[in-house]
C-alpha cells in the first residue's frame, strides 16, 4: 500500500512502457502474459540498479557521495534550527575495501518517530515542493546512502539522535525494506551523549578509500569555503585531524519559501496544484498559489488564455490548462521575489578564500556580486571570486572551484555552464595565458563561482554540473568580467606601488647617502636635499596603512543552543591611516575620496570630512604647502580582520597623473 | 720606480667634486660618460681602431637605477682613493667582495663591479692599473719560437724561451704585459695564430705546428682578456709579424675576432692599447663549412640574433663579413674548429691550414 509507484518519475516510467511496446511489436508476449508479470517496482529497487544516477556509480564516487549526503544534511539541519554547524566527518577504512562513514552534526536532531523515514525511506522529506534556496530537495540524499551501504556490505546503519539537552541519545540501527521501500528497525535503545543536541550517521560502504581520500578533502575544504559559519572536523583513518575553521559567526539569512512563478510551472504541476487548491475560482487560484501574480496580471493571463475568471480549477479541463499555461508565457509578470535566495555576500566568499588560501599567500582576491536574476520563473543570483598570484602554480590551467546553493560541484566540470561561461572570456588582458582568447585560461589564479537558486538546473540526478541556461551563462559572464576588471585594476595598482617604492627608497635612502659619502670624500658638510627631493619626486604622494584592533563587543548573534546570551564576541575595528605628502614645489589643494565596503560601520574620522555615504567617504582638503604633510585617519566597524585590507583612494580637482597613490575620481 | 698616482687622486675627486656641487646648486646629480653600445662606436682614422663616438650617456639621480649607479661609483671611487693611500691593489673579484660592506651600495654581481670599473676608465681617462685594479691570470698561452724576458716577483729578470723553457702547456701569458714586467728579447716566427679553443691550441701543438710552420701559438681560452689582446699587439707590432685568428664558426667567435682586430664595445675607450688592426680572420668561415663539408649544428635562435646584430654592428660593414654572416643566416647552421677531426686528426695541420695560409699569401716559401 505504501509502496511507490514507479509512474512518479516520468523517464523512467517512459522507459518502462517503452520495453513493453517493444514486446508487444516483435509479437513474442501476449498482453495478458505481460501483465502477469507487471508489478510495482520501488525506488529502492529502482535505486539498486540505477545507482550511477545518484553518484554511487563507482567506489571512489560512491565515497564522496555519501560523505557529501551526510554533511549536506547536517549543514541543513543546524541553519534550519539557527545553529552555528559544527560538523564532524570520520572515515575508518577497513582492509577489505569497506569503510565507515560517520557524519555528526550539532543540529536539532530527529525525533525517534522520524529516524525511520528520514534515514530508511527515499524520496521522504520535507522540502520536497518547497520553493526556496537549500542544499537537498528531493529527499532521496542520505537514506541512498544508507541503501548504498546495505547494498554492498549488509551491514546496517547506526543512526544516534539527541533532540534536547535534558532528554537521553537515540541510538537507532536500520536497514531498508527495498521492496515497501520502508525502514526496518533492527536495534533501538538510549544512550547517554554529551552534546547538547544533535545527530550522528554511521553508514559502512563499500569505498575505493585510496582513490576517494583527496577528493573528500577536496569536497570539505570547498565546502568550508562556501559555509563560512561552520565549522567542520575531519578525522581520516590514520588519525590525522583536519579542522576547517569557521570565519563568520553569523547564520546565513534565511531564505524564505515561495509560491511558484506562473513562468516556471509545468503544466503537470499547475494541474496538480489547481486539484489540491481551496479556491472556488480561477482568478482567486492565480492570485492565491502563485507569486507575482496581482489583479492586472491574473486579468491579462485569463484574457489571454480565453477564460472565464471564474471557472473553478478543479473543473478546467486539460485543454483550458493548457491554453492558460501558454497564457503565462505571452503576459508580462514581475520576477519572483528573491527572498527565497540566500547568497553568501561578497565582504564572506573573499574572508573565507583569504582563509583558505593562506599558505598560498596570494597577491589578491577579488569578488564581483550579481544581483538577483530569474530564468523560467526561478530565481537566482551570481557570486564569483578570484585568487590571484602568490605560490599557485604559473603554468597549469587556473583550478575552478564551482558551487550550487553552498554545496560544491566536484565533478564534470567539462559540462558545467559555469566552465563555458568561464571560457567564452578573453582573459589574455588580464595577466592568464589562453590560446587564441578560448577555453580555460592558465596561470596563477583560482576562480570561485555560487549560484544560488530556489532550483537548480542541473544536468543530472547525481547534481554535478549545471545545465547551459542562457540567463545563467550571461550572468555568470558578467559577474567575471567584472572581477576581471578589478584584476586590471590591481595588477595597475601593484605597478604604481612598485615605482613609489622606488621613489621613497631614492629619495630616502640612497639620495642621502651619496650627499654624505661626496662631503666625507671631499671633507665638506653635507649639503642639504629637500629642494632636490621636490625636483626628484615632482608629485603628491599618498601613501596608506591599514591597521587591525580586536576589541571586545557584546554578541549580537542569538542562537538556540547559547548558554548565556551575554556572552563577550570579539570583534575588529579596522583603522584606516592615509598620508598625504606634498612633493610637488607648489601648494596643492583638492578632494580624497575612500572607498568603503558597504557593510562597514563608519566610526572616527578624521579629519572632518565633507561626505560620507554608504560607501566612500570624502574630504576636501585645505591647501598642502611644498614638502609638507597631511595625516587622514578612520575608522571601520562591523569587519572581521583583513575583509578590508587595502585603501582604495580617488582625488579630484587635481591632475591625476601628479598623484601617486590614488586615482581620478570618476564620480560613483 | 714607484708609480706617481696624483694625477689619478685628483681625477677621482673630480667626480665628488661634480656631485657635491650639483647638490649645492641644488640640481639633481649626474655625470655623463660617452654611451657604451653598438651604436656609439666610431672607426679613429688615426688610430686605425674603433673608438667610442660623441653619444653621452646621462647618469642622473632622477631615476633609482641611476642614484644607485651615483652612489656605487662614489664608494668605488672612495675605495681607489684609499687603496693608493696605503699601497695596496685587489683583484677584481676582491673589489666585488669588499662591496659587501659597502650596505646600500653594494654589487650583486661581479659584472655589475667589473662593468662599473670600466665606467669609471672611461669617465676619468684612466687605466684600470691606475686604479690598482686588476684581474685574475685567466690562463690564455704561448708556445712558439719566441724569447720573452719577465721580471719575476723577486724582482729579477728572467729569460724564457716559448718553445725551449715551457712545458706542453706553454707559456702562461701575466696579467700586466707591459715593458716593465715582459719584453720580447728574440723571435723567428713567420706569423702568430691565435686560436679559440683549448682543444685546439693542443692539436697544433701535439703536431708541432709551431716548428713545421715557423708559427707563435696563442690560445685566446675564448673571449681574451685584455691582457691576452695587448700581449698579442705589442707581438705584431714590436716585432712586426702577421696575426690570424682561427675560431669556431659562429656568431660570438666573430666577435672574439673583433676584439682583437677592431676594438670591443666595452673597451672602446682603450682600444689604442688593445687592438692589432692588422690581424686577419683565417676561419672557419661559413664558406669553409661548404666547402670543406664540415660537420654542424643548427643556430640557435640567440645565433641567430646575435649574427642579425652584427649585420648592423659597423665593425663588421665591409664585404667579407657582410657576405660571410648572411651566408650563414643562410645556411642555418655553424661549426666548431675541431669538427675539422672528421678527416683525421692530421687534417688540419697537413691540410686545412696551409691550403687557408696559402689562400691569404702567408705559406712557406
Amino acid at each position: 500500500m505504501n509502496n511507490f509507484i514507479i509512474t512518479i518519475s516520468i523517464t523512467v516510467a517512459g522507459c518502462i512502457v517503452l520495453q513493453f511496446m517493444e514486446g508487444i511489436i516483435l509479437g513474442k508476449i501476449t498482453a495478458h502474459e505481460l501483465a502477469k508479470k507487471q508489478k510495482e517496482i520501488s525506488v529502492a529497487e529502482f535505486f539498486e540498479r540505477n545507482k550511477h544516477i545518484l553518484g554511487f556509480g563507482n567506489q571512489t564516487r560512491a565515497l564522496i557521495t555519501s560523505v557529501k549526503e551526510g554533511v549536506d544534511n547536517g549543514l541543513d539541519a543546524c541553519e534550519e534550527a539557527n545553529i552555528l554547524p559544527d560538523i564532524y566527518v570520520e572515515i575508518k577504512n577497513h582492509e577489505n575495501g569497506e569503510c565507515k562513514v560517520i557524519v555528526e552534526d550539532n543540529g536539532p536532531g530527529v525525533i525517534k518517530k522520524q529516524i525511520p523515514h528520514i534515514f530508511g525511506r527515499l524520496l521522504y522529506g520535507s522540502r520536497f515542493y518547497a520553493i526556496r534556496q537549500s542544499r537537498g530537495q528531493q529527499g532521496i540524499g542520505i537514506s541512498a546512502v544508507v541503501l548504498y551501504g546495505q547494498l554492498t556490505t549488509g551491514k546496517h546503519a547506526k543512526i544516534i539522535s539527541k533532540v534536547a539537552q535534558d532528554r537521553p541519545a537515540v541510538v537507532t540501527e536500520l536497514a531498508i525494506d527495498t521492496n515497501k521501500n520502508r525502514a526496518e528497525v533492527i536495534n533501538k535503545d538510549t544512550v547517554h551523549w554529551d552534546k547538547p543536541c544533535g545527530t550522528r550517521v554511521e553508514v559502512s560502504i563499500i569505498a575505493d578509500y585510496k582513490r576517494g581520500k583527496r577528493f573528500v578533502y577536496d569536497y570539505l575544504l570547498s565546502t568550508s569555503i562556501v559555509n563560512p559559519h561552520a565549522q567542520i572536523i575531519y578525522r581520516e583513518p590514520d588519525g590525522t585531524e583536519h579542522i576547517f575553521e569557521r570565519t563568520s559567526e553569523t547564520l546565513p539569512k534565511k531564505s524564505v519559501e515561495i509560491k511558484p512563478h506562473p513562468y516556471g510551472v509545468e503544466l503537470g504541476t499547475l494541474i496538480k496544484i489547481a486539484k489540491n487548491t481551496k479556491s472556488r475560482k480561477l482568478s482567486t487560484f492565480l492570485k492565491t498559489e502563485f507569486s507575482s501574480m496581482g489583479d492586472r496580471t491574473t486579468n491579462s493571463a485569463i484574457q489571454k488564455a480565453n477564460l472565464d475568471k471564474n471557472l473553478n480549477p478543479k473543473e478546467m479541463s486539460r485543454e483550458q490548462f493548457l491554453a492558460l499555461h501558454s497564457a503565462f508565457k505571452e503576459v508580462k509578470i514581475m520576477a519572483p521575489s528573491i527572498e527565497c535566495l540566500s547568497p553568501i555576500g561578497e565582504t564572506l566568499i573573499k574572508r573565507s578564500l583569504k582563509h583558505e588560501t593562506q599558505e598560498i599567500s596570494p597577491e589578491f582576491i577579488v569578488t564581483a556580486s550579481r544581483p538577483p536574476s530569474v530564468y523560467s520563473g526561478n530565481p537566482f543570483q551570481v557570486e564569483v571570486g578570484l585568487v590571484y598570484g602568490g605560490k599557485l602554480p604559473k603554468e597549469e590551467t587556473i583550478k575552478i572551484l564551482r558551487f550550487a546553493n553552498r554545496v560544491p560541484l566536484l565533478y564534470q566540470q567539462g559540462g558545467c555552464v559555469t566552465t563555458q561561461a568561464i571560457s567564452s572570456i578573453d582573459w589574455r588582458r588580464y595577466g592568464l595565458n589562453q590560446p587564441s582568447g578560448k577555453g580555460i585560461p592558465s596561470g596563477p589564479a583560482i576562480f570561485l563561482t555560487h549560484i544560488s537558486s530556489t532550483l537548480i538546473p542541473f544536468t543530472s540526478e547525481s547534481k554535478e554540473a549545471i545545465a547551459d541556461v542562457t540567463e545563467i551563462e550571461n550572468e555568470i559572464k558578467l559577474a567575471f568580467r567584472e572581477c576581471a576588471r578589478k584584476v586590471q585594476y590591481h595588477i595597475h595598482k601593484e605597478i604604481r606601488r612598485a615605482k613609489t617604492r622606488e621613489k621613497f627608497n631614492l629619495i630616502t635612502k640612497i639620495l642621502p647617502e651619496i650627499a654624505k659619502k661626496s662631503a666625507n670624500m671631499l671633507n665638506k658638510p653635507i649639503p642639504s636635499l629637500d629642494t632636490i627631493i621636490t625636483k626628484i619626486m615632482d608629485v603628491v604622494w599618498i601613501e596608506d596603512l591599514i591597521e587591525y584592533e580586536k576589541i571586545k563587543r557584546e554578541s549580537i548573534q542569538t542562537t538556540l543552543i547559547g548558554e548565556s546570551p551575554e556572552q563577550q564576541i570579539e570583534g575588529t575595528i579596522t583603522k584606516s591611516r592615509i598620508m598625504v605628502i606634498n612633493y610637488k614645489h607648489t601648494p596643492q589643494k583638492f578632494n580624497l575620496y575612500a572607498i568603503i565596503p558597504e557593510d562597514a560601520v563608519v566610526g572616527t574620522v578624521s579629519p572632518k570630512p565633507s561626505k560620507v555615504s554608504n560607501n566612500y567617504i570624502k574630504w576636501s582638503l585645505e591647501t598642502i604647502p611644498p614638502a609638507k604633510k597631511i595625516d587622514i585617519n578612520f575608522e571601520l566597524a562591523g569587519l572581521e580582520k583583513g575583509d578590508f585590507d587595502e585603501n582604495d583612494l580617488y582625488v579630484e580637482n587635481i591632475n591625476p597623473t601628479y598623484v601617486i597613490g590614488a586615482d581620478k575620481w570618476e564620480g560613483n | 720606480m714607484k708609480k706617481d698616482y696624483s694625477h689619478v687622486i685628483s681625477k677621482i675627486d673630480a667626480i665628488a667634486t661634480k656631485i657635491y656641487d650639483d647638490f649645492q646648486k641644488t640640481e639633481i646629480p649626474f655625470v655623463n660618460l660617452p654611451t657604451r653600445t653598438k651604436a656609439n662606436i666610431k672607426f679613429d682614422e688615426n688610430l686605425n681602431v674603433w673608438k667610442y663616438g660623441k653619444s653621452i650617456t646621462e647618469r642622473n639621480a632622477k631615476s633609482l637605477d641611476g642614484a644607485y649607479m651615483l652612489l656605487r661609483t662614489m664608494f668605488m671611487a672612495d675605495f681607489i682613493k684609499e687603496m693608493i693611500k696605503i699601497n695596496k691593489s685587489s683583484t677584481l673579484r676582491e673589489m666585488y667582495y669588499i662591496s659587501e660592506g659597502w650596505d646600500l651600495a653594494k654589487f650583486h654581481s661581479q659584472q655589475e663591479s667589473n662593468l662599473l670599473a670600466e665606467d669609471l676608465e672611461v669617465i676619468t681617462s684612466c687605466m684600470r692599473e691606475d686604479f690598482k685594479l686588476r684581474p685574475e691570470e685567466d690562463g690564455a698561452r704561448v708556445i712558439g719560437n719566441v724569447m720573452i724576458e719577465e721580471m719575476t716577483r723577486n724582482k729579477t729578470k728572467k729569460k724564457i724561451h716559448c718553445q725551449d723553457d715551457v712545458g706542453d702547456a706553454g707559456y702562461l701569458i701575466p696579467y700586466n704585459v707591459e715593458p716593465e714586467k715582459i719584453t720580447f728579447k728574440s723571435i723567428d716566427a713567420d706569423f702568430v695564430i691565435a686560436i679559440e679553443t683549448g682543444g685546439m691550441f693542443d692539436r697544433l701543438v701535439e703536431n708541432g705546428f709551431d716548428t713545421s710552420n715557423r708559427a707563435v701559438l696563442v690560445h685566446l681560452k675564448g673571449q681574451p682578456a685584455r691582457s691576452t689582446r695587448r700581449f698579442i699587439k705589442r707581438l705584431s707590432e714590436e716585432v712586426n709579424i702577421p696575426v690570424l685568428v682561427f675560431t669556431d664558426c659562429d656568431p660570438w667567435s666573430y666577435r672574439i675576432f673583433a676584439s682583437i682586430a677592431y676594438g670591443a664595445i666595452k673597451t672602446a675607450h682603450i682600444s689604442e692599447y688593445l687592438t692589432t688592426p692588422t690581424s686577419q680572420y683565417l676561419g672557419v668561415t661559413p664558406s669553409d663549412i661548404e666547402n670543406y663539408d664540415l660537420p654542424t649544428d643548427s643556430l640557435t635562435k640567440e645565433d641567430i640574433n646575435a649574427l642579425k646584430s652584427e649585420l648592423s654592428d659597423p665593425r663588421f660593414q665591409d664585404s667579407f663579413w657582410k657576405g660571410e654572416i648572411k651566408l650563414q643566416l643562410k645556411m642555418g647552421k655553424k661549426s666548431e674548429q675541431q669538427a675539422l677531426a672528421k678527416y683525421g686528426l692530421d687534417y688540419v695541420t697537413d691540410t686545412y691550414l696551409p691550403e687557408k695560409l696559402d689562400e691569404m699569401g702567408m705559406s712557406r716559401k
